[in-house]
Formats: C-alpha cells, sequence, structure tokens
C-alpha cells in the first residue's frame, strides 16, 4: 500500500515524519506571515475549478489564474447549440465569481512554466512567482496526422472541438445546407476529449435534420473499431432517426487519410466522400504549453502521481485535466472537475507542510440523444497501490431498452448537472 | 532515520505506520468525498437546476437514501451507479460532511 510514496514523501517535504494530524514538524515552507503563492494555468474546467477550491480549502493561499479569454465558452452543451437547440449565451461563462472570492485573474497566455525558478513567463512580458503551479491547458491538435488539413483550413472545415467561434461555424454551415445535403463527421483516435462527444454530436445534427432539412444525410468515418456508448445511441438512432445515419468503422472504411478543404472531400483506403458540411476533428495532445514547459512525455501528454497529479517531469507543477494521463479517467470536463478538487486538497496540504489526502473521484457523462432523450455513463474511482483505479460494481451506462420516461428524466438530469457543474466552477 | 524515535503517545502514529497506512487513513477526507457530488447537486448541495437539492437535509436522510440507492430499495436513474462506489464508512462520512455544512 503506497499510499504516499516514498519519492513523493521526499521530493516534495523533505523525509520527516508525520505528527498527529498528518502535519510534519519543521518542514511548512510558510510560516505565519509570509503567504504561499498558487499560479493557475488556464480557467477551464480543470483549472477554475482549482483555484476556487485552493481559496475554499484556504482563503490565505494567494492564488492567480492566468487565462486568456474574459469568457469561457464550455465544449459541454456546445452541440446543443451546434443543434439549434441552446444559444452561445448558454454555454458562456465568466470570471467574476472567482474574482469576488480573491483569485486574482489575470488575461493573458502563459509562454513558458519554468519549473527551476518557479515562475510563469507571460505572452505579454513578466513573469509571476509561485511556490506551486497547477496547469490545466486542455488540448491541442496533431494536425501533421492528417494530409489536407491544418489550422488555416478550420474555416471551413471546423473541428468545433474547442468551442466558440467553431462552434458557431459548424451552426452557420448547418443552417446554409440544403435540404437534401450530407453531412460528413470524422470523430479522431484514442484517447481524445470527451469520448461520447461524436456520438452526441451526430444525435443532435440528426435531431435538426429531422425538423428542418429531414430529406438530409450523416455519414460517420470513424478510425475506431467501436465508440463510447455506441449500444445506446445506437438504440436511440434507431428509434429516432431510422435511415439517417451511415456509420462507417475501421473496419468499413472508416479510416481518413487525406481531406481536400477545396472539394469537400474526405479520401479513405478504399474511397471518397464528399459532403456539403464536413466536421474533421483531428487526433489530439496535451494543450500545447504543457509540451513547451517539458510536462509531455514521448506519448505527448503529461505524466504525473496520480495522487496529487504532480508532474513527474517537473516538480513542485501539478498536471490536471485533458492533459494529464489520470487513465482509467476519461478526458471529461466531470472528470478535470474532480481531480482539480482532490489536487487542490493536495496542494494546500503541501503548501502547508501536510500529507496529501487519500483521492477519490466521480464521473458521468450525459449526452442528449434529442431534447428529450438523455443517456449517461459514470464510474467511481479511488486510489489504491499507486494508481486512480476504478471502484467495482460501481458505474456503468444506462440501461439498455429503458422508457420514454427514463430518458425523458436523464435529459432533464443533464441539464440538471451542466448548469450546477458550471455553477460549482464559474459560479 | 534509525535512531530516529518519536514516542508513540505523542503523534499517535510511525513512519512505517503512516507509510503502510492504517485502514482508517486510506478514506479520503469527508470535504473530498462529499466534493464529488457538488457536480450533480452544486456547491454543498445547493442545485441551480433540475437536479434534487440536498443542501440542508438531515445526517440520517443522507445517510438512509445513499444506502438504499446502494441496496436498490429505492428507485434511481444514476444515484445506483454512483452509491455503490461508496462504503459504509464513507456514506457516514459524507452524510456528516453536509449535515455540518
Ligand atoms: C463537443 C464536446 C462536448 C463535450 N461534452 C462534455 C460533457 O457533456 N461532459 C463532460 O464532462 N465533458 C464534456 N466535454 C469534454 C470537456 O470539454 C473537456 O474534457 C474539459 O474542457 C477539459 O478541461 P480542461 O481544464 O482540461 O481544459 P479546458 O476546459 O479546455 O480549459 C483549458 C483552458 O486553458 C486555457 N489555456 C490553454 N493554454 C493556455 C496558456 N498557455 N496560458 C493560459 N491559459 C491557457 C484555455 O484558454 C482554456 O480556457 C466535451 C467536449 C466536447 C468537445
Ligand atoms: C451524476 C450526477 C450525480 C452525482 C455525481 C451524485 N448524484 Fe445524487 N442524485 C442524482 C440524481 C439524478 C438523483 C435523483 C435520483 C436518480 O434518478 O438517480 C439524485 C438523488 C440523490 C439523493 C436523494 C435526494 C432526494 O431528495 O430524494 C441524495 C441524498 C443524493 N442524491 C446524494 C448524493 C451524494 C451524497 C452524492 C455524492 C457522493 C451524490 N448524490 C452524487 C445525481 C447525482
Amino acid at each position: 500500500m503506497s499510499r504516499f510514496t516514498r519519492r513523493t514523501f521526499n521530493r516534495s517535504l523533505g523525509a520527516t515524519v508525520a505528527l498527529g494530524a498528518l502535519a510534519l514538524p519543521g518542514s511548512a515552507p510558510f510560516a505565519a506571515g509570509t503567504k504561499a503563492q498558487v499560479v493557475v494555468v488556464g480557467g477551464g474546467f480543470g483549472g477554475a475549478t482549482a483555484a476556487k477550491y485552493i481559496k475554499r480549502f484556504d482563503p490565505s493561499i494567494s492564488v492567480t489564474l492566468v487565462e486568456p479569454s474574459t469568457h469561457f465558452i464550455t465544449c459541454p452543451f456546445s452541440n446543443t447549440v451546434i443543434g439549434g437547440l441552446n444559444t452561445i449565451d448558454y454555454i458562456t461563462q465568466n470570471y467574476d465569481a472567482l474574482k469576488k472570492m480573491g483569485v486574482e485573474v489575470v488575461h493573458d497566455l502563459v509562454a513558458h512554466i519554468d519549473g527551476a525558478k518557479k515562475q510563469v513567463k507571460l505572452t505579454r512580458g513578466g513573469t509571476i512567482a509561485f511556490d506551486r503551479c497547477v496547469v490545466s491547458p486542455g488540448i491541442d491538435f496533431r494536425w501533421e496526422k492528417i494530409e489536407g488539413l491544418d489550422a488555416s483550413t478550420a474555416g471551413t472545415i471546423p473541428h468545433a472541438w474547442k468551442a466558440g467561434p467553431q462552434t458557431l461555424l459548424l451552426r452557420k454551415q448547418l443552417e446554409a445546407m440544403p435540404n437534401g445535403g450530407t453531412f460528413i463527421i470524422s470523430p479522431p483516435v484514442n484517447p481524445f476529449r470527451c469520448p461520447p462527444g461524436p456520438g452526441e454530436r451526430i444525435s443532435l445534427v440528426a435531431s435538426y435534420f429531422k425538423k428542418a432539412k429531414p430529406k438530409s444525410k450523416i455519414v460517420v468515418l470513424d478510425p475506431k473499431k467501436k465508440f463510447s456508448k455506441q449500444g445506446l445511441f445506437k438504440e436511440g438512432w434507431a428509434k429516432l432517426y431510422p435511415g439517417m445515419i451511415n456509420y462507417h468503422n475501421v473496419d468499413n472504411d472508416g479510416v481518413v487519410r487525406r481531406v481536400d478543404p477545396k472539394t469537400m472531400t474526405l479520401h479513405t483506403d478504399f474511397g471518397k466522400y464528399k459532403g456539403d458540411v464536413v466536421n474533421f476533428i483531428p487526433s489530439q495532445r496535451a494543450g500545447k504549453i504543457a509540451q513547451v514547459s517539458g510536462l509531455t512525455d514521448n506519448t505527448e501528454w503529461c505524466p504525473i502521481d496520480q495522487q496529487t497529479f504532480e508532474s513527474r517531469l517537473v516538480p513542485g507543477v501539478h498536471v490536471i485535466g485533458d492533459s494529464s494521463i489520470a487513465s482509467p479517467m476519461p478526458k471529461s470536463g466531470f472528470a478535470a472537475s474532480t481531480q482539480a478538487k482532490v489536487c487542490a486538497e493536495a496542494v494546500v496540504n503541501l503548501l502547508k507542510g501536510r500529507m496529501p489526502g487519500t483521492p477519490k473521484f466521480v464521473n458521468t457523462c450525459y449526452s442528449l440523444v434529442d431534447e428529450n432523450y438523455g443517456i449517461s455513463v459514470a464510474m467511481v474511482y479511488g486510489y489504491e497501490g499507486g494508481k486512480i483505479i476504478k471502484i467495482k460494481g460501481s458505474g456503468g451506462l444506462s440501461p439498455s431498452g429503458a422508457d420514454a420516461n427514463f430518458h425523458q428524466k436523464e435529459a432533464n438530469y443533464a441539464r440538471g448537472w451542466y448548469e450546477s457543474i458550471s455553477n460549482d466552477i464559474w459560479g | 532515520m534509525k535512531s530516529f524515535v518519536i514516542p508513540a503517545a505523542v503523534v499517535g502514529i510511525t513512519v512505517a505506520g503512516l507509510l503502510t497506512g492504517p485502514a482508517q487513513a486510506d478514506m479520503a477526507s469527508g470535504a473530498v468525498l462529499a466534493n464529488t457530488c457538488f457536480s450533480c447537486h452544486g456547491t454543498d448541495g445547493k442545485s441551480v437546476g433540475d437536479m434534487p437539492t440536498i443542501a440542508g437535509k438531515k445526517e440520517s436522510f443522507i445517510a438512509k437514501k445513499l444506502k438504499g440507492f446502494k441496496m436498490g430499495s429505492e428507485d434511481s436513474t444514476v444515484m445506483k451507479r454512483i452509491a455503490k462506489g461508496f462504503t459504509d464508512a464513507e456514506i457516514a462520512a459524507i452524510a456528516k460532511f453536509f449535515a455540518k455544512n
């Protein structure tokens, strides 16, 4: 049982001994009067939660959050904007509540995190010193993996996998598409942000077509064998959108090799597919700042101590959310936020010279198959033998073959979840 | 380290005890356990949407409900899947946390 490995112990605190309430005598780096300083990089699901919960655990710690945007547009529920169920306002959050709590919010892009000097460098100039840094920069796209596309073609072929202008662009393209047109979507290989996200997007575009453009078709080119909540999605599609969705997986010509944005054509091993609207979601890696600051390994994701989320490569810097290797947890907003809370407690304890506690996490991904048809997958996680583990017997999918009442309830709870979590983070 | 001895009466726990971990210390704190509920039920259990509010509920109500979800005697969409991830000792700590806050 190495809840607390000797390695972390020595590195973080010096090899002294814990007293009664797991305090480490003589090692508290911040005596009365000296304020511990935490810098949080990124104000999304992970970062904003970490900033808020460090303050909740200990208001005396000085917390600075660095985030380029004054408003954060969430990916969760962005598929409802693409499907025309909500406007962008519904998914737009801001930092007013965090500021009120005493978090200092700096709107800038971090250019570099220097673990040795314990400071972050800002793009517009200047540095901010930290005792501990929490990094939650989300994802970056591996454009080099797909011939014909790069960041500049996203204005023609959107990914809409970071919410904001991309979400609105895809919505506009679908609105302009003629009845009887073809929408092509190509999800990425694993691991990627929000495994059930493509299934939900396909569903809500189908829901829009059914209402506004019933002769239209959806073609899915998926390089994987199967996808998250596949059984539940396919059950819903057969009920709600029979004949509209044509799904190709890896065994059925689903791998896209090249894309031609001029002709809106996707080339696979055996054929080519032309769409009126094309949504190509590139393969992914940790956010760029994690790469340039030495936080990633050869998987292009960030290895961490799964108890404290402290980087295994740069001591004093913690990585949470999509960028971190927190498997078996998926890359979701719920996961990023639950990780942030565990990390916040660990950061506060380490700054106070105390032992970090035992982690516990929950994740649930709700998806809408239609406005009144929700499904979910859940899991509870613990920590054992130095690793995050799934708690046996917990979690799982919504039951298959459930009635309309069950799916109506889960659709309502999906909205309830979104409103609660965004209020928990930014409210 | 060999000569480093702390009177057990003072510290209550030794280095060895800490690293191997007595059963009790394996458990997450009440705050960390309850924090996992907030993403659905709202901060401190105060829901702002369609999820039930659990703030202000009695300790015995929360413990009874969670055990009911776990055993399947309480009907639910998702709580059964969540409650099965918590031991009875964790449920007691969670119920206590909500009652206190
Ligand atoms: C279509 C879609 C639907 C989804 N639906 C759900 C859902 O229903 N439920 C769910 O749980 N998850 C969902 N997700 C997944 C969820 O969006 C992500 O897992 C979550 O946002 C990850 O949080 P994060 O903190 O790692 O990154 P983000 O939330 O993306 O936050 C990263 C932040 O870091 C900032 N940043 C990046 N680099 C820097 C830098 N150098 N300096 C300063 N700031 C920087 C960015 O501006 C951004 O604000 C969905 C995703 C998509 C694409
Ligand atoms: C994924 C979202 C989610 C999470 C996480 C969650 N709950 Fe729930 N909870 C629900 C829903 C939905 C219901 C309504 C019953 C159902 O359909 O499952 C509910 C019902 C309850 C009830 C009964 C409320 C009443 O008035 O009858 C209690 C008590 C409760 N939850 C406690 C908790 C606790 C404690 C936690 C954290 C350990 C937790 N829940 C985590 C979604 C969640």
